[in-house]
């Protein structure tokens, strides 16, 4: 291959799909690669012949389980919020045309010792038993100021400044208790810890309106998943960069990251030959993530465990929910991150009929990370069989501004796709020299 | 009344066969000598005529290149309802690789999916390497559709799609859900993320 590139991508993830695709679209000349032969690298959807390949390379799936083609496991556990950034870029790149989106049909908190829903309508929230009547009243009153909040209106400020006044002091003004708050900062703030409320309130403002704006839009849940599980997401913008002149090599593995004396990238080998490019991109996989030896180009930051439970029955508690996602405040259960679940099933076309695959998962606080989310497994009910991942969370030590090395983040642990967008726009901006805008795109009428 | 049925057309075939010209002709009516390898040509529509009744629109799928490295995603064939699998008659290689293919949609795609072989640049048959007889008893033997076409000329290109929409099991009007298409409304029972980007920004009211 004696074909030059702008840029190589390596590693077919969700954040390096949505890079690939918007600089394709963007006129550059990209080779795409990855070592496996499937897409979505760390956020693939696996079948159950690759989940086991993966987990137990010695075993094959039982037959009970059905079809291997009816699976879509997804490796990281995570659903689109309906008004998020991810959402916009669907949309923007028109890739939704490739897609089939279905809502999450429920969320939900355990609170001592039950699991109760989120309310999504003023009706379940009145019902609520998560907090008392005059709770309830507080309650409302703190969601008027938010809902009312005018930045250039100071009559709609109560006296607040959201940029510099802490989150504590606005719980205090409306007077709400520390359950209350623990469901707020947590189940629909979606902080995993609770050092938010000591910072300045203006972020946890902004994400409980990005909820209760999700919530809104379709009903049921704030959250949206793609029908055959969240690989379509990477194949989708994989495709959008190949439609735009992308070329894709798969179950390509990668020998060397070539770099000239002063460390600034040259190319990529693979199977002996050297491709060359001006820029490359790729997961914390390529870079020497979990290898010693070499350069260190990523850090590791922490560790995520993640146990995917096939259930045969829906979660006890959530209303028979085909779909859901559960929080664990860290209070409730005296730890430091929260504990999350998120079930799927063959309504969003990932499972067997009457299979359930419920995703728990956690930061890891301690040597012993199986047992961190024992309280998340017992709320499953019996268990058919269980996949445990301890993923450790990796983070570039450079920016690449001075080699040309661009290396995405690891999936977090948070529940929906937010920071992932944040990497990519990130990213996008160190590789390209401007800021992410989206253009606006042609509204295409079909015949 | 009239019905009109929605389905997935996916082409597959070895790169420079004329895939993406046998679209431009059946979908503009052009045809380009000189075109470059799939660029931009996203997703193009075009609807077959069957009677006063019946209309049959395909959404046609094209690799985008994918296909040159083995590098198709599942997504591709997912719910496809039929396959235009492309050769050309000048190249003798290129039946193996429609074999390959052929193969590759019988292991992933779906069991009822229609298949159609077809010998494209028929104009270059002076130049002939794939005889006609060869090609029709393979593809009897494993029950595909079979023609030959020109899309330099036109010869055969409509005939081949017309033929696919005629042996296309017509059943719940756009019950077939084609992979991801925006059929009309209600067809879909998902979420239309579309429909909610015009209410972005506005103001929502709190459901708490
Ligand atoms: N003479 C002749 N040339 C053709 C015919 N069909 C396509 N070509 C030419 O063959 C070349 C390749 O055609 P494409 O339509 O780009 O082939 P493709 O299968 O889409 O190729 P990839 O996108 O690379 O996979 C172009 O130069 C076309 O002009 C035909 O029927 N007759
Ligand atoms: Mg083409």
């Amino acid at each position: 291959m004696d074909e030059e590139y702008d840029v190589i991508v390596l590693g077919t993830g969700l954040t390096e799909c949505i890079l690939s695709g918007l600089l394709s679209v963007e006129g550059k000349k990209v080779l795409h690669m990855d070592r496996n032969d499937y897409y979505g690298g760390e956020s693939a959807s696996l079948n159950l012949t690759q989940l086991y390949r993966k987990f137990r390379p010695t075993q094959s799936p039982p037959t009970e389980l059905g079809r291997d083609r009816d699976y879509a496991v997804d490796l990281v556990p995570k659903f689109i919020i309906a008004s998020g950034e991810l959402t916009k870029i669907l949309v923007h790149t028109d890739v939704t045309r490739y897609l089939e989106f279905k809502q999450i049909a429920g969320s939900f908190v355990y609170r001592d010792g039950k699991i109760s829903k989120v309310p999504s309508t003023e009706m379940e929230a009145v019902r609520s038993p998560l907090m008392g009547l005059f709770e309830k009243r507080r309650a409302k009153k703190f969601f008027e100021f938010l809902q009312g909040w005018k930045d250039d209106d100071p009559t709609t400020h109560q006296g607040i400044n959201l940029d510099k006044d802490s989150m504590k002091v606005v719980y205090e003004k409306f007077g709400l208790e520390p359950g209350t708050q623990d469901f707020i900062g947590h189940a629909m703030a979606l902080y995993l810890d609770d050092d938010y409320i000591t910072k300045v309130a203006r972020p946890t403002y902004d994400r409980i309106i990005l909820y209760t704006s999700s919530m809104a839009r379709y009903g049921k849940s704030p959250y949206i998943y793609p029908l055959y599980g969240l690989g379509e997401l990477p194949q989708s913008f994989a495709r959008l960069s190949a439609i735009y002149g992308g070329t894709y090599m798969l179950d390509k593995q990668i020998d060397a990251i070539v770099t000239d004396d002063e460390g600034k990238f040259v190319g990529v080998t693979s199977g002996g030959e050297t491709v060359k490019a001006k820029q490359v991109i790729g997961d914390p996989s390529y870079f020497g993530a979990g290898t010693d030896g070499g350069k260190v180009r990523v850090v590791e930051e922490g560790k995520v465990v993640r146990a995917i439970c096939f259930l045969k029955h829906p979660i006890p508690g959530t209303e028979d929910s085909d779909s859901c996602q559960i929080i664990i405040p860290q209070n409730q259960v005296n730890r430091r991150h929260d504990i999350y679940i998120a079930m799927v099933s063959s309504t969003h076309n990932v499972c067997a009929k009457d299979i359930y695959v419920a995703i728990v998962s956690t930061i890891v606080e301690t040597d012993r990370p199986e047992q961190e989310i024992a309280p998340g497994l017992s709320l499953l009910g019996p268990i058919y069989d269980k996949f445990v991942d301890i993923t450790p969370l990796y983070t570039p030590t450079s920016s690449g501004e001075n080699d040309n090395i661009f290396i995405t983040r690891s999936y977090d642990a948070t529940s929906h796709f937010e920071t992932v967008v944040e990497d990519v726009q990130d990213v996008w901006k160190r590789v390209v020299g401007s800021d992410l805008v989206l253009k606006k795109r042609e509204v295409e009428v079909q015949g | 009344m009239s019905k009109q049925y929605q389905f997935k057309l996916v082409l597959l075939g070895e790169s420079a066969v004329g895939k993406s010209s046998l679209v431009l002709r059946f979908v503009k009516d052009q045809f380009d000598d000189y075109r470059e390898s799939t660029i931009g040509a996203a997703f193009l529509t075009q609807t077959v005529t069957l009677d006063d009744q019946t209309t049959v629109k395909f959404e046609i799928w094209d690799t985008a290149g994918q296909e040159r490295y083995k590098s198709l995603a599942p997504m591709y064939y997912r719910n496809a309802n039929c396959a235009v699998v492309v050769y050309d008659i000048t190249q003798s290689a290129s039946l193996e690789k429609a074999r390959t293919w052929i193969r590759e949609l019988q292991r992933q795609a779906d069991p009822s999916i229609v298949i159609a072989l077809c010998g494209n640049k028929l104009d270059l048959a002076a130049r002939r390497q794939v005889s006609q007889e060869e090609a029709k008893k393979y593809a009897d033997e494993e029950g595909l559709m079979w023609t030959e076409t020109s899309a330099k000329t036109g010869e055969g290109v409509t005939e081949i799609f017309t033929a696919i929409a005629q042996k296309l099991p017509l059943t719940a009007p756009s019950a077939t859900r084609a992979g991801g298409a925006r059929a009309g409304p209600g067809a879909r029972a998902g979420v239309d993320l579309n429909k909610q980007a015009a209410s972005a920004g506005q103001p929502e009211a709190c459901n708490c």
